[in-house]
């Protein structure tokens, strides 16, 4: 009987193409209005890593001018690190069981034969970024420890970056030109791209491509490459050194620090030894605020950092509300659809159908045309995110519509005609049939 | 077969209460051919909708195959209008986008047959109205008389026993309107019983019997002998 009804749908939508394209219409646009805000949304607010949030954690240390407005809460502090409590950091003993100190460049590839030279951005890391944020490898693995300590010229390149140099092949043990230096691969990592890129959340950043190249971060420090990401500084340069020397002393932050604690205990005396090490700091004259660190599991950092701000919220709900406008002007298009269906459902009912069978047949049809709005608005929410990405920097994956998103744009659709069908239908299906065919 | 005793059926609007059935008493026996006729407005479209189980009357009690249907709920009223009833209109009423083959599929689909057997319903009944050879024309690339003969088909695909004609051939020429009643007639001699609204006297007459409505009362008139006699004068008029 299903498939019957689905004939009878089809049959019916053709029969008034327009008033079906105006409802198909008014629920696209509805849908598209709320699944482009919501996508937004839902990609901020996502967990970009989840089965690894909750013991990864970014690391604040309140070093700034003692000048400024007390720090209150975490979003206060700023989301870098120097370099030198960076390097401390790394190089220390701590109760972490993995850290990471890092910051992102770029540099320019130079590919063998006639092909031009491009920009590719960088990640100047240490090896274990790759087993702190779980990245994927099709090829080779990770450079090893002695790398990191023998600044070594290695490096891990993404799948987009292996494919346009090596068409896709293992290309483990190969070297390439990065400005005027080469570097052998150890590993190519797979497409990877969490959503928000947490690792690294400066604004206009916070929804970037993964970099396609990873180098030691020694090595790095070394090439003197700097810092493709904001970098604040408060006091300025001692000019008694050369400047780069001046830089890595100062009291600038330019370099994120992650730290993997597995257990609270562990925050807690991670926490404990970041304190111990601002109080040493204060001894030799720096950090002269008051004592303020922070550790922040992932979704914390997104919250710090205020990923996800307020105005996105409220373009969430004055969609919502649009689509509710969108909903109740399909009620009315329904009604006058159905008023003209009451002769074929007067003969259905002469014909034996009790009025369930009746109601469920056109909440078959509406629901078919809010498959149809759901298809309309999925159509609709691509152009609109197509549109935010190409008016703002940094939002790359948005036009990024997973399954989920896809089945839940045709759901709501569905959901939405069977809301807005739902009295036009009991209407129909309780209209007395022996007066419309006298009528007829 | 059918038996009513002491049918009204009132419509309540705000303004005005009409009483288009008045304690109507009617009996139809199995096989029987009758013939409904009455001045317009009298009730006979009224009369056969609740015979039909379309409408529910006001009061009385409607026995259809020895048993009592006014109290039903829709479900099981629909089944048996389903399974019993079938119903011709004046106007035909096919529905304007579904082909032939699919109207007279209608009252299968929801008897719940299988494909194979509606589709040998649906062809079969199309063979008997003469009209076999065109299961995909659209109801509006037919005449008059071929949509009725569909209709008819439609009302006789599920074998009702019970066959309810609501002015049938009002909106046919003489020639159709003879075919028509030609159809009726073979269909009524396999053993379904028929009532049929007419305003037509000689179709009347070729009926078993007539019934007259007057505002809402139901009096047997001129039990016709057989068909295509001529009826004899009017003998005074008798409550059944
Ligand atoms: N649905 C209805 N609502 C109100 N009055 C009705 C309705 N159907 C019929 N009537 C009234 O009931 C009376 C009988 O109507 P009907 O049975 O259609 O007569 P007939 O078929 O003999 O012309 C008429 O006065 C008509 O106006
Ligand atoms: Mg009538």
């Amino acid at each position: 009987m299903f498939s019957y009804y689905i004939r009878l749908a089809l049959t019916s939508i053709r029969r008034t193409p327009v008033l079906s394209a105006l409802m198909v219409l008014a629920l696209g646009l509805g849908i598209g209005a709320f699944m482009t805000t919501f996508t937004v949304y839902y990609l901020m607010s996502g967990d970009p890593i989840p089965h690894k949030s909750d013991v990864l954690y970014a690391v604040q240390l309140d070093n700034w001018d003692p000048n400024d407005d007390p720090t209150e809460s975490a979003s206060d502090v700023q989301p870098q690190l120097t370099y030198q409590d960076g390097q401390h950091l790394m190089n220390a003993d701590t109760p972490a069981i993995r850290q990471v100190h890092m910051y992102g460049s770029d540099m320019v590839v130079v590919p063998e034969g006639d092909d031009p030279p491009f920009n590719e951005n960088v990640r100047a890391t240490y090896q274990t970024f790759f087993s702190m944020f779980d990245v994927p490898f099709i090829y080779g693995s990770p450079w090893d420890k002695r790398a990191d300590d023998d600044h070594a010229s290695v490096i891990v390149i993404g799948r987009k970056l292996n494919d346009r140099l090596f068409n896709g092949e293992n290309s483990v043990g190969k070297s390439i030109q990065l400005n005027d230096g080469f570097y052998q691969i150890t590993g190519v990592i797979d497409d990877w791209q969490p959503t928000p890129r947490f690792y690294h959340v400066d604004a206009g950043r916070r929804f970037s491509d993964s970099e396609q190249i990873f180098l030691p971060f020694t090595r790095a420090i070394d090439l003197v490459l700097g810092p493709n990401g904001n970098t604040n500084c408060w006091a300025p340069l001692d000019d008694s050194l050369p400047v780069i020397e001046a830089f890595l002393k100062s009291e600038c932050v330019w370099t994120q620090f992650w730290a993997e604690l597995e257990t609270p205990e562990q925050a807690a005396a991670y926490k404990d030894y970041l304190d111990n090490y601002v109080r040493d700091q204060k001894q030799i004259g720096r950090f002269q605020r008051p004592l303020n660190t922070f550790i922040s599991n992932v979704r914390e950092w997104l919250v710090v950092n205020r990923v996800v701000t307020n105005d996105n919220r409220v373009l969430v709900r004055l969609s919502f509300l649009f689509l509710l406008v969108c909903v109740l002007n399909t009620v009315g298009l329904l009604m006058a659809k159905f008023l003209g269906k009451s002769g074929e459902v007067a003969v259905r009912r002469a014909m034996g159908a009790s009025r369930q069978a009746v109601f469920i047949q056109n909440l078959v049809e509406v629901a078919t045309i809010g498959v149809a709005g759901g298809v309309a608005g999925i159509g609709l929410a691509w152009l609109g995110l197509k549109g935010i990405e190409n008016l703002y920097r940094g939002y790359q994956h948005l036009v990024h519509l997973d399954p989920v998103m896809l089945a839940t744009a045709v759901c709501l659709a569905v959901i939405s005609a069977i809301l807005a069908g739902l009295y036009p239908v009991w209407r129909v299906s309780r209209q007395a049939p022996a007066g419309l065919l006298k009528a007829l | 077969m059918l038996k009513m005793s002491n049918i009204s059926k009132i419509y309540r609007t705000e303004l005005v209460e009409t009483h288009a059935l008045r304690e109507l008493d009617l009996h139809v026996e199995e096989g029987e051919f009758v013939a409904v006729t009455g001045p317009s407005g009298s009730g006979k479209t009224t009369f056969l909708n609740i015979a039909g189980l379309l409408e529910s009357s006001t009061s009385g009690l409607y026995e259809l195959d020895g048993v009592d249907v006014s109290q039903l709920n829709d479900r099981k009223r629909s089944r048996i209008r389903n399974e019993k009833v079938g119903f011709i209109f004046q106007s035909f009423n096919l529905i304007p986008d579904l082909n032939l083959a699919d109207n007279v599929d209608v009252p299968l689909r929801y008897r719940g047959w299988s494909g194979a057997e509606r589709r040998k319903a649906v062809g079969d009944m199309l063979d008997l109205v003469g009209l076999g050879s065109r299961q995909n024309y659209l109801p509006s690339q037919l005449s008059g008389g071929q949509q009725q003969r569909v209709a008819i088909a439609r009302a006789l695909a599920g074998k009702p026993r019970f066959l309810l004609a609501d002015e049938p051939t009002g909106n046919l020429d003489s020639e159709m309107a003879g075919a028509v009643m030609k159809l009726l007639e073979d269909i009524n001699a396999e053993g379904t019983t028929i009532v049929m609204v007419t305003h037509d006297p000689d179709l009347a007459n070729r009926a078993d019997r007539n019934i007259h409505i007057l505002d809402g009362r139901a009096s047997d008139v001129i039990p016709a002998i057989s068909p295509n006699v001529t009826p004899l004068p009017e003998r005074g008029v008798a409550r059944v």
